[in-house]
């Protein structure tokens, strides 16, 4: 067999790897410009504030919205007290041992159970069990526990990240281990935890499968967190599902690109700005 | 002062209180899930149940052979697809282009993994279906046009993960294969990949944990139909279409099935779990 | 960081609340994913003309509706099955409209007319290209309603003696089936005649067309009953609810949306 040389061999490989980033890109975009181009011209402020009519056939999507804000901030709520006590713990409190390294080990294991394993334990737990029915408090307290590996991680590694000479200062100083964490840490985490945040919210926005089971589908304004209500992912889920309305699927599925993927720029700016902070 | 000393106690039981949450979380959801399907698994065993190929809830037959396999093909079909891809994608941002180039594609891409699955599942209904149908034949919702919307979804993560692990890899090595002669792409290839082996392969099991967990893009995409694949073009139904989909009317035996379908999935994804920790672990030992 | 704590507190006091079971005071309807639509419109109507009253409609399907009507997850259940499993004897069942099945095939589609047999022949895979049929050639795709369903189950009982074939496309609801059936040439489906419309063409089973009066009369086989139900003594918004889905007013509504008025 002839021998190829290395450097043809190199342009040959550059050349395939360049073409897999291209069909990457290019797949992704026209994923976005795919719906932008059909959901935009469907947006208009009616459609955003005014109430669905008809199963959401017509009329605009305002209830998706508010349950899209409402859902992300609850879990949030929720999940970020945990997390960020269960990262101090982790990182102040105590030495690596075997107890941490099962600590971890559930996050991760918990970060990577399916969300419909959510949706079916949320159902179980939080709506039949507690009785909380479906509604936007058991939805919330679904995506908290979805969202806790992520919030655990990244605020993990935000206060890993703050120099121990910061702790050091305060420590002479005289302050106690918990001030010195309200004080010092956590100001300086801060960015990065709410880079966990913003992934968190940005999931949350996300996410049908376990929502369908646990918030329900109900196309009403809720009044109350004990009302049933579906998100935008849930909505355009049955709208594309059933048929009802292409015009509405493709502008609600706009406002949902749209709102995931500035979530996403927020949090991105956040990282990248903490980052060279710390570099 | 000694009030002080109460709170720094009381802030740091509460602390440790709340490190549990996550694993007691897992806990709970392990057993709320198990005490559904167990009654199932005992009564009818778990031998016919995964092993028996019919799935015929009204007639008391849950075998759910054909969905194992339709889960296992569809997650090998994303990986053929999303693995090299990303991987490609991922060297080539590294290693063969200027750092500022990466700095911008790198996050567009991570911008992309936040698009809900939903949307990816209606691309694939509405372009990808269409397509594979005409041009392949069958009815298009299937094996193949599932493997590929799910391996187009876990790119990002594949990517995102596999480019971290190869930056990490000292410069060093780098140098010293250049110097000893050897092109740019042998030292990727011989060096760098290996160096960062681990890494990309945790990536690639946390994107095959995303793909097998995958449902609702899923749904729409693959047709749900009950039997082992033929072909690539056969209509498939995963463990997690089939829970989603029964559920909704499932009761008595049929609803316990569908948690016991949840008991067989929390069990893949545990072993996938431990198997991505494993190749963490070996890492941070090599490191 | 205080504040985290203040706002964790406030949440962690509605999850109690919420566990200590203050039920608001509004009827949840849940179940049969056919008769939704309607009874969300009929809930709207209804609370117009009553603003007290809050009704939240739920989808779900039939066997949904009986165990959250059983469990009291809802006040009423909607199913939508030819008879009723044996757990549903407990609850008081009151049929408020008939629905037929109907047909559907791609527009494009030759074939007009099924017979009973055909249809049993088509869904259990024996038949598998519509040349047989005198058609195009093509490969049949079966699109079928998951298991469970109350569409699927009442249509296998009618056409009787139906194993459906493997190779069937399984989708979760009505509307579901009509966009597969749109998309594909050479599918075949069956769905809520109320969800009839341009995209697909209903065929005529052993030469009846699916109309309101065939089904009222009984000529078009492929219908069945669909229930409210509840458990014991009826909430006073409850009764209002179902008495109003009875009224005249109410069984307009059904019929203009496109089902079968009991009444």
């Amino acid at each position: 067999m002839m021998r190829i040389p290395a450097k043809v061999n190199q342009a040959a490989a550059a050349t395939v790897m360049a073409l897999a980033t291209l069909l990457t890109l290019a797949v992704l975009i026209f994923i976005v410009v795919f719906i932008l181009e059909k959901g935009l011209p469907i947006l208009s402020r009616t459609f955003l504030f005014s109430v669905p009519r008809d199963m959401g056939k017509a009329g605009g999507i305002f209830p998706t919205i508010l349950a899209t804000i409402i859902l992300p901030l609850l879990a949030i709520a929720l999940a970020l007290p945990l997390g960020v006590g269960t990262a101090i713990y982790l990182t102040e409190y105590t030495r690596e041992s075997r107890l941490t390294r099962i600590i971890r080990f559930g996050n991760d294991c918990l970060a990577g159970i399916p969300s419909i394993i959510f949706g079916l334990f949320g159902f179980l737990f939080f709506v039949t069990l507690l009785e909380m029915g479906w509604s936007l408090l058991s939805g919330g307290l679904t995506l908290a526990l979805m969202i806790l590996p992520t919030i655990i991680r990244t605020s993990e590694e935000a206060i890993k990240s703050v120099p121990t000479s910061y702790r050091e200062v305060s420590f002479s100083l005289g302050a106690t281990r918990w001030r010195t964490i309200q004080r010092v840490v956590l100001p300086n985490a801060l960015p990065g935890i709410l880079t966990g945040v913003m992934l968190g919210i940005g999931r949350s926005i996300g996410e049908t499968a376990a929502l369908i089971f646990t918030a329900g589908s109900s196309l009403r304004l809720p009044q109350s967190l004990f009302d049933s209500s579906r998100t935008m992912s849930v909505h355009f889920y049955i709208l594309a599902r059933e048929g009802l309305s292409t015009e509405n699927a493709y502008g609600t599925a706009a406002v949902l690109i749209l709102s995931v993927l500035s979530v996403n720029a927020v949090a991105y700016y956040l990282m990248h700005r903490y980052m060279k902070k710390n570099a | 002062m000694k009030s002080h000393n109460l709170r720094e106690k009381g802030v740091q039981y509460l602390l440790t209180a709340l490190a549990f949450s996550a694993l007691f979380g897992l806990l709970l959801i392990a057993l709320f899930i198990l005490k559904e399907g167990l009654p199932f698994l005992t009564q009818v065993g778990l031998k016919d149940f995964i092993f028996a190929h019919d799935w015929e809830p009204q007639s008391g037959k849950f075998g759910i052979y054909p969905m194992i396999i339709a889960s296992l093909w569809v997650t090998f079909g994303a990986m053929l697809i999303g693995a090299p891809l990303g991987i490609a994608c991922a060297v080539f941002l590294t290693e063969f282009v200027p750092r500022p180039v990466m700095h911008t594609i790198k996050p567009m891409i991570e911008l992309l993994a936040g698009i809900p699955s939903v949307i990816y599942g209606f691309i694939g209904v509405i372009v990808l279906a269409p397509l594979i149908r005409t041009h392949l034949g069958g009815p298009g919702l299937s094996l193949l046009a599932a493997s590929i919307i799910l391996g187009i979804m876990i790119l990002p993560t594949i990517i995102s993960i596999s480019t971290d692990a190869i930056n990490a890899v000292p410069n060093s090595y780098r140098e010293g294969s250049r110097a000893l002669g050897a092109t740019r792409w042998q030292t990727v290839y011989m060096v760098v990949l290996k160096a960062a082996r681990s890494g990309i392969i945790s990536g690639v099991i946390l994107g095959m944990g995303r793909a097998i967990g995958e449902t609702m893009a899923v749904i729409m995409v693959a047709g749900n139909a009950v039997k082992v694949p033929g072909t690539a073009l056969d209509s498939v139904r995963t463990l997690t279409a089939n829970i989603a989909l029964e559920m909704g009317y499932a009761v008595g035996l049929h609803r316990s099935a569908l948690f016991a379908t949840g008991v067989v999935l929390f069990i893949f994804i545990m072993l996938l779990n431990t198997l991505a920790s494993a190749f963490v672990k070996q890492e941070i030992r090599r490191r | 960081m205080r504040r985290a704590f203040a706002v964790f507190a406030v949440v962690l006091f509605f999850v109690l609340i919420a566990a200590c079971g203050n039920r608001r005071s509004s009827i949840t309807v849940a179940g049969s994913t056919a008769f939704q639509p309607f009874a969300e419109k009929l809930a709207d109507q209804f609370m117009t003309n009553r603003p007290t009253a809050n009704i939240i409609v739920q989808g779900g399907g039939s066997a949904v509706g009986i165990q959250s009507t059983l469990s009291g997850t809802a006040q009423i259940g909607m199913a939508d099955l030819v008879s009723l499993p044996e757990e549903a004897k407990v609850l008081q069942a009151t049929e408020v409209a008939r629905d037929g099945i109907a047909v559907v095939v791609h527009p494009s589609n030759r074939i007009n007319d099924l017979t009973m047999d055909l249809l049993r022949r088509i869904f259990n895979g024996s038949i598998r290209n519509w040349r047989d049929l005198g058609g195009n050639d093509g490969v049949i795709t079966v699109v079928s309603r998951e298991a469970g369903s109350g569409t699927r189950i009442s249509f296998e009982q009618i056409v009787g003696e139906l194993v459906l074939t493997k190779e069937a496309i399984v989708q979760d609801s009505n509307g579901t089936i009509r966009e597969t059936v749109a998309n594909d040439p050479n599918a075949i489906g069956y769905l809520s005649h109320g969800l009839l419309n341009e995209k697909i063409k209903a065929v005529t089973i052993d030469g009846v067309a699916c109309t309101n009066e065939a089904i009222q009369s009984n000529q078009y086989a492929l219908a069945r009953p669909i229930f409210l139900l509840t458990r014991g003594e009826r909430l006073p918004d409850t009764q209002a609810f179902i008495d109003y889905i009875l009224s005249a007013e109410g069984q307009q509504t059904i019929q203009s949306s496109g089902l079968i008025p009991v009444k």
